[in-house]
């Protein structure tokens, strides 16, 4: 139930990490990590989530703007996407992240919202978000798989208990730049390929990536390796601004002439992770970018697909998007 | 020639809107100022057993806590003010007042709530079969008559339905005009249609916040609402005290939509609040709870057999309609709905059934064109498929059905005063290119494919016999008083300068008073149903009429001669056969007090309501009072009628519809406000798209929760989902009964953009009619891959 007022909580506003790292560890489960906000303050606003110390991190300068090291470029989680889709690194050597950051949400909510927030935002289930005792909140159901369920913006593929989606437009994307995610805590860093970073169900149903309490992502880490590619973006969502995406694609493509040599098809909004589609990515290695082959590469894209009641159009979708990658006009 | 009728102006309240300098209700304070939250019900249907407060009460900060055994009880199936059987999620249980918001939720938070789940029903349909839940325990209908009770139809009602087809049981309501066999059987065409209309939430952006405080007797709630002197008997019920012991504020209104045309129960609770702890009380309502309590539009699921001449005129039409009401009074959209049928294509035959089905979703009330703008979404495309299947042109069988002066409305076949639509219908159509535009429709480039449409609606636009109050002062000032309410339009604005015209003033000399009951407000209709510029006009002028004609009988009584002998300019009075003979309205104001009598509101008209009156003696001996009942009713309907014309590409492998294009002619007689037409013929196109094509109303079956509580969830359109530019266009032919030509024009505008995308939608699909509003992706890229719709035929609710 929706409440709209927010509880009382201790909040802290370090100006460091360490001394952030040291809250969170002091805190564990009972503290939380707020960057931009929309993610963390509907959940406070409606008590469904009800944190004793919020650990604001706006105040960490070290955790904002984008870097260049000699193998990457460095993107602090707390540079908003509003900074990213306009960076002119960004945009000269990785316009798929700058692509999918434009599309997020509302340019109000992208200058404040972080791409770290993007990334590590929870699912947005309207049941879930309601509040509702399911699977993921600790409960013994879910609601939306139900016969009749409400469950248009749901899951086609992994659905585990839970068929939530991930909800994020940047990470589809940062999955398909091969990124790295940097993870601190009190104990130090440890760095996680994007592809590993989101949780499957099956594996934690409780959290949607695999930061543990206590744990801070810190920067974001853009490999050389598809610095330069040729890129698409597209998200399907039913308004063009202020939406989470119904579906989603991030491609990267590596060509000699029209031949593809490599390439990576992500999809958002499908799955509760990002969903890579490596068989896709099989498949494409040696052709050319034809109509024929984006047909094949969009019908194997939906194979295994498993809808719910209400989401079956998005086989089509998701089916069109990845043929509209690989073909690379819409 | 009009001096200020139809030109552009600045109205006065614009100012503070764009530097945020008005104040809203949430932005009043008072000393010792409490808060109040709601406890509100998580269960679509259930009975309190029990409330245990006292952990609640013992915290600190908390003061007082308000139940339904408190406040006034409201026949069934009214909307309440807290109860303890909440028939929707969302429903206020009670109230908790604190020092803070915080501690208000917490209190809330710390109340043992025992509640008795009981049966509920979220779909009409279901409802009706013979053994289907009810949403009142009292049963699933009402009537003013009987209150609510049960009405099932028939196991054989359901079973002579084909699938997918809408069964036709009972209805609770109908009419008919004309032979309607004679009508089918001279039909070329018949098509029989199933079809569903979404519900739809109002959005106002400003939640129905109040704050109320009690001093020297009198209650003073600063309150949201479209209307001013119209809330005032209702609220001043709703909290049990006389309307003259209420002072009722409302300057600005951050949308309504028709849910705060009228007094609304929530409202009072700060009153009731406040009497009870003694200090003043403000209710802030949250976004979430505008979706509960801020109301929708009645959805539809209908049935319709429309006969249709070689030549598209349209012989005949057999109409039902099922309408989910939600679980209270809701709103009379249904018999509106078949109104518009009747006079929009003037149907030479026609039955209209319908039953209204309680259900325990949100209380339904007016929505922007309620019934009508519905009635459009569902028949302008069927309209399409006739032209379709006739071989003619979408803007020609609209424009042989269309209706002129001699057309006449519902079941009663009432007159109208006046119709343009053939007319907005060529202006459009030339305006917009439609021929050419129509050249392109189906053309493909890439993934994309131009569809074109012309969509059309009504609203019954326009009332009469409310009061005039205008007062000049001794500095010679116009002050014209307006009880309207300001829901954003500007035409309290655009109406108050009939009375300036009327007095040849400068508009630079006239103050309109309004928007607090203690500034002496007329008793006016209130701000809904499209009505305010014809009845406005008319109050406005009667006001101004006994104004001038007293400035002359006071000249004339002054510097000799006949009333009649004197005219008014650059406000005075002089004597046309010797101009010499002056007055200014500051002398004559003057004069008015020395004489008193009606000059200066001493004697007032008998046939005054008591608002007004108490106004006018409040301001006896201040000027020269202009009152006057518009007792000289008008005759008939006042039809607001629209055209739009758009042209849109749909994506067919995302299918994403993108809005290429779009004009709204108005038939609203003479143009008040030129600016403020435009705004409303855009705004209310947006409005309009939102219903076709974006808005969400979702419930889940199992547990009656809803899932679009948010503007991210709900959907209506962004900035960027519409042109930056859109074209508007008006008619401009007088209406007869209007002494200045005006009529009202608000609603339709949504309607006919609803109309106009649902139609282009299905002109890109080459003809694909999906009788369900509105028209969202996942159900075009069904459609396009001939895959199956998720929505169960005929469900509601899932959208």
């Amino acid at each position: 139930m929706l409440k709209d007022m927010i509880a009382g909580f201790e909040l802290y506003q370090p100006t460091d990490v360490e001394t952030a790292l040291e809250l969170l560890d002091r805190y564990g489960a009972d503290g939380w990590a707020m960057a931009g906000g929309y993610d963390s303050l509907d959940w406070f606003k409606d008590r469904a989530k009800e944190p004793r110390a919020v650990i604001d991190l706006q105040g960490i300068a070290e955790l904002r703007g984008i870097r260049e090291t000699t193998q990457s470029l460095e993107i602090g989680a707390l540079t908003t996407l509003t900074e990213i889709e306009s960076h002119p690194l960004i945009q000269a050597r990785f316009e798929l992240l700058a692509e999918a950051a434009r599309r997020v949400a509302s340019p109000q909510i992208r200058n404040a919202g972080t791409l770290g927030g993007n990334i590590c935002q929870d699912t947005r289930c309207w049941y879930y978000r309601y509040g509702v005792k399911c699977y993921r909140a600790g409960g013994n159901t879910c609601y939306a798989a139900a016969p009749d369920a409400m469950n248009r913006e749901h899951a086609l593929f992994g659905a585990n208990r839970c068929v939530a989606v991930s909800p994020s437009d940047t990470a589809p994307a940062l999955v398909a730049l091969d990124a790295e995610m940097v993870v601190r805590n009190v104990r130090g860093e440890r760095v996680i390929a994007a592809g590993d970073f989101f949780m499957e169900p099956a594996v934690d149903i409780r959290r949607m990536t695999v930061l543990n309490p206590g744990d801070l992502l810190t920067a974001v880490r853009l490999p050389d390796t598809w610095a330069g590619a040729d890129f698409y973006f597209e998200k399907a969502a039913d308004r063009k601004s202020w939406d989470f995406a119904l579906a989603s694609v991030a491609a990267a493509f590596r060509t000699n002439g029209s031949t593809i040599e490599d390439s990576r098809i992500v999809c958002g909004a499908v799955q509760c992770v990002p969903r890579r589609l490596r068989s896709v990515e099989r498949m494409l290695r040696g052709k050319a970018r034809s109509e024929t082959v984006a047909e094949a590469a969009g019908d194997m894209a939906v194979r295994g697909a498993e809808p719910l009641s209400f989401n079956h159009f998005k086989i089509p979708l998701m089916a069109n998007l990845v043929k509209r990658a690989v073909r690379g006009t819409t | 020639m009009a001096e200020l009728i139809g030109k552009d102006f600045t109205p006065p309240d614009i100012r503070a809107k764009v530097t945020g300098a008005a104040k809203y209700s949430e932005d009043f304070r008072m000393d010792g100022m409490l808060f109040c939250r709601l406890l509100k019900s998580p269960m679509p249907h259930a009975r309190v057993r029990s409330i245990d407060a006292r952990r609640a009460l013992e915290m600190e900060g908390v003061v007082a806590i308000l139940t339904a055994d408190e406040v006034p009880a409201q026949t069934a199936p009214g909307n309440n003010i807290l109860t303890n059987e909440p028939h929707f999620v969302g429903e206020p249980i009670l109230a908790v007042a604190a020092v803070d918001e915080t501690t208000a939720q917490n209190a809330i938070d710390a109340i043992v709530l025992d509640l008795e789940p009981l049966p509920f029903c979220i779909d009409p349909l279901e409802s009706l079969r013979p053994d289907g839940p009810n949403a009142r325990t009292a049963g699933n209908t009402f009537s003013r008559e009987q209150g609510v009770f049960e009405h099932k139809w028939t196991q054989e009602d359901f079973q002579a339905a084909a699938e997918g087809e809408m069964p036709m049981g009972a209805p609770g309501d109908e009419w008919q005009y004309g032979d309607l066999e004679a009508g089918f059987s001279q039909a070329t065409l018949i098509l029989d249609e199933s079809f569903v209309t979404a519900s739809n939430a109002h959005h106002s952006m400003e939640p129905r916040t109040a704050m109320a405080y009690w001093q020297n007797g009198k209650c003073y709630v600063h309150g949201s609402a479209q209307s001013q002197a119209m809330i005032v008997p209702g609220l001043a019920n709703y909290i049990g005290i006389p309307p003259e012991d209420l002072v009722f504020i409302a300057e600005y209104c951050g949308g309504g939509f028709g849910s705060k045309g009228g007094a609304y129960p929530v409202m009072s609770i700060p009153a009731h609040m406040a009497k009870k702890t003694g200090r003043p009380v403000m209710m802030r309502i949250s976004r979430a709870e505008e979706y509960f309590l801020g109301a929708a539009r009645c959805g539809f699921q209908g049935r319709m057999r429309l006969g249709f001449r070689a030549d598209g005129r349209m012989t005949a039409c057999d109409l039902y309609i099922v309408q989910e009401n939600g679980p209270n009074t809701g709103f009379g959209d249904m018999g509106s709905a078949a109104g518009a049928v009747s006079l929009v294509y003037t149907p030479l035959a026609m039955r209209y059934r319908g039953i209204s089905v309680l259900t325990n979703t949100p209380p339904r009330s007016a929505q922007r064109g309620p019934g009508q703008n519905q009635m459009a979404a569902a028949i302008e495309p069927l309209l399409d498929k006739a032209a379709r299947e006739l071989g003619l042109d979408q803007v020609a069988i609209r424009r042989i059905n269309a209706p002129d002066n001699n057309a006449r409305y519902g079941g009663g076949q009432g007159s109208v005063t006046s119709a343009y639509l053939g007319e907005a219908l060529d202006l459009g159509a030339e305006r917009f290119g439609w021929s050419e535009r129509r050249a392109r429709s189906g053309r493909r480039t890439g993934s994309k494919v131009i569809g074109v449409g012309v969509g059309q609606a009504f609203h019954s636009a326009g009332s009469s016999g409310f009061d005039g109050l205008v007062r000049i002062d001794t500095d010679g000032k116009l002050h014209i008083h307006t009880g309207i309410g300001n829901l954003g339009t500007y035409s309290y604005a655009s109406t108050s300068r009939v009375a300036a015209e009327v007095l040849a003033y400068d508009w630079d000399n006239c103050v309109i008073e309004r928007g607090d009951s203690s500034r002496h407000l007329p008793w006016n209709n209130g701000q809904f149903g499209s009505n305010t510029s014809f009845t406005m006009t008319r109050t406005n002028y009667v006001a101004a009429m006994d104004a001038l004609a007293k400035l002359k009988q006071i000249a004339a009584l002054r510097l000799g001669g006949r009333a009649t002998d004197y005219d008014i300019r650059n406000e005075t009075v002089f004597r046309r056969d010797a101009p010499s003979q002056r007055m200014t309205y500051a002398q004559a104001a003057r004069w008015a007090i020395e004489m008193g009598g009606p000059y200066s509101g001493q004697n007032l008209p008998d046939d005054l309501n008591d608002m007004t009156r108490r106004s006018a003696e409040a301001l006896a001996g201040t000027g020269l009072i202009g009152v006057a009942r518009d007792s000289d009713r008008h005759i008939g309907t006042v039809p607001a009628l629209a055209a739009g014309f758009i042209e849109i590409e749909v994506d067919v492998e995302t299918g994403a519809v993108e809005i290429l294009d779009y004009l709204g002619v108005a038939d609203c007689g003479t143009v008040l406000h030129p600016q403020s037409l435009g705004a409303q013929v855009r705004g209310g196109a947006v409005m309009g798209f939102g219903m076709a094509a974006s808005e969400r109303h979702v419930y889940d079956p199992e547990w009656g929760l809803p899932g679009a509580v948010g503007f991210h969830q709900a959907k209506p359109p962004t900035y960027l989902d519409v042109p930056v530019n859109t074209d508007w266009a008006a008619v401009e032919i007088a209406d007869p009964q209007n002494p200045v030509g005006a009529k009202g024009i608000g609603e339709p505008l949504m309607g006919c953009a609803t109309a106009a995308l649902l139609c282009a939608i299905s002109d890109a699909l080459g003809g694909h009619y999906f009788n369900r509003t509105p028209v969202v992706a996942d159900m075009i890229l069904n459609a396009l891959s001939d895959r199956a719709p998720s929505h169960r035929a005929l469900a509601v609710n899932t959208q």
